[in-house]
């Protein structure tokens, strides 16, 4: 093979081109890619914490649901016992009323039998008199009779 | 095969290198050049080398350019393809710190690729078009138009380019080594005694001067065998499609292989100069 100048020439261009690669292709390839590499490993552990972070939003999400559970199912605990305590007052209150109504209607009745029981007694006292006027038929002094018509009254 | 010809006729004109040289009067071409001795060019070469060479450049530093650190186009992850491959090469065998090795790597691969690529060119296209522009734009011979497209079958290109890494690689064993540890290196090895300082010598030199020459070598006489071939099966008639089916095929492996290999004894012989004894 003939050896020639071409070897220079190679030579020459060959040494330009590992130059113009080693500052201007290499450099800025090599930083897109690392920082590209740092954004994934970045994404990467951001997703990690995110799923961790998940993780305890549930046990804590599940946390809350049992608390929740438990005092609804002590609120309709409570609220049953205050409806049973409720009707248990009212039954009593009612109880206490029809008590109280039937007593008062007692008193009244036992009231107005005695009104009742003293008009008679004073009409009978007076029918006694105005009897007891008209069989004697005689002079009587009404007043010295008083206390007899008085004790008829009382037996009465 | 232009009918003219007979084989080795088409054969030798297939594997002739354009010429260019300063005549008598101005400059000359082709058989003018004969007897121009060093002083010879070969604008196939160099124009195709150089052509593939800022074509790779402008490829990547355009992508480098508009590089986006988010999600890549196909081109920029094409590009960070061949990056990584380099770089993860570069980071295996080369254990020092540099910043040439690893662009160095990166330009003589893709670029020796781009140029081996020419090798899948049918034999004929470039030369026959070549001859066509000499004919009929400069009133030439055909038959004194050469074109040899393949610029790593050219002996020139691989010797610059071995010739390139071997003052890299004495540059990185006088930097790292200092003169006397490079003397050092080359006298007192593999016999450490005084007496054996010439013996010593010899193999060292050999060792070290073997390195360019096989590098250089080794790329050419693959290429310019694979070259041949092509240029054999294409004159065989009918027959040479599948048989230029099947050597194209087996070159998709070569050709890529050739390159890597030349990185990588590039890679290699780079880290055994710049590592301390």
């Amino acid at each position: 093979m003939n050896m020639n100048a071409t070897l220079i020439g190679q030579l020459i261009a060959f040494a330009v081109f590992v130059l113009f690669c080693m500052k201007y292709v290499w450099p800025p390839l090599m930083a897109a890619i690392e920082a590209r590499q740092k954004t994934i490993a970045d994404g990467l552990a951001a997703s990690e914490r995110g799923a961790k972070d998940l993780e305890l939003a549930q046990a804590k999400a599940t946390e809350q649901l049992r608390d929740a559970k438990q005092q609804a199912a002590a609120i309709i605990e409570q609220a049953k016992k205050r409806a049973n305590q409720l009707v248990d007052e009212e039954t009593q209150r009612g109880h206490d009323e029809r008590e109280k109504i039937i007593n008062q209607g007692y008193a009244e009745i036992e009231a107005e039998r005695n009104r009742a029981k003293e008009d008679l007694r004073k009409q009978v006292a007076a029918l006694a008199v105005i009897g007891a006027e008209r069989i004697l038929q005689r002079e009587i002094d009404a007043a010295a009779q008083d206390d007899i018509v008085e004790k008829l009254v009382a037996e009465l | 095969m232009a009918s003219e010809y007979t084989t080795s006729e088409y054969i030798t004109h297939h594997l002739t290198n354009a010429r260019m040289c300063s005549g008598e009067d101005g400059i000359a071409f082709n058989k003018a050049c004969e007897d121009a001795g060093f002083w010879v060019w070969h604008v196939d070469t160099l124009g195709w080398s150089i052509g593939l060479g800022i074509l790779f450049l402008w490829v990547f530093r355009s992508v480098a350019k508009n590089a986006t650190t988010g999600v890549p186009g196909k081109l920029q992850a094409f590009v960070e393809l061949i990056y990584d491959f380099v770089d993860s090469s570069v980071k295996s065998s080369f254990h020092g710190k540099s910043s040439l090795i690893a662009p160095l790597s990166l330009t003589i691969f893709v670029w020796v690729l781009l140029m081996n690529l020419m090798d899948l060119v049918p034999v004929d296209v470039l030369p026959m078009t070549a001859g066509l522009i000499g004919q009929y734009g400069f009133g030439m011979d055909p038959h004194d138009v050469y074109m040899k497209a393949v610029p790593t079958t050219d002996l020139n290109l691989t010797v610059a380019l071995a010739l390139g890494v071997f003052f890299l690689m004495i540059f990185y064993s006088l930097k790292m080594k200092g003169v006397s540890g490079f003397a050092k290196e080359l006298t007192l090895q593999p016999f450490g005694h005084w007496a054996f300082i010439p013996v010593n010598f010899i193999l060292e030199s050999i060792t070290l001067l073997a390195r360019p020459f096989s590098l250089a070598l080794r790329l050419f006489g693959n290429l310019y065998a694979s070259e041949l071939i092509f240029i054999l099966i294409a004159s065989v008639g009918l027959l040479q499609l599948p048989m230029h089916f099947m050597w194209a095929v087996f070159h998709l492996l070569v050709l890529p292989l050739q390159a890597f290999i030349f990185m990588m004894l590039t890679i290699v012989y780079l880290s055994l100069a710049s590592e301390d004894h």
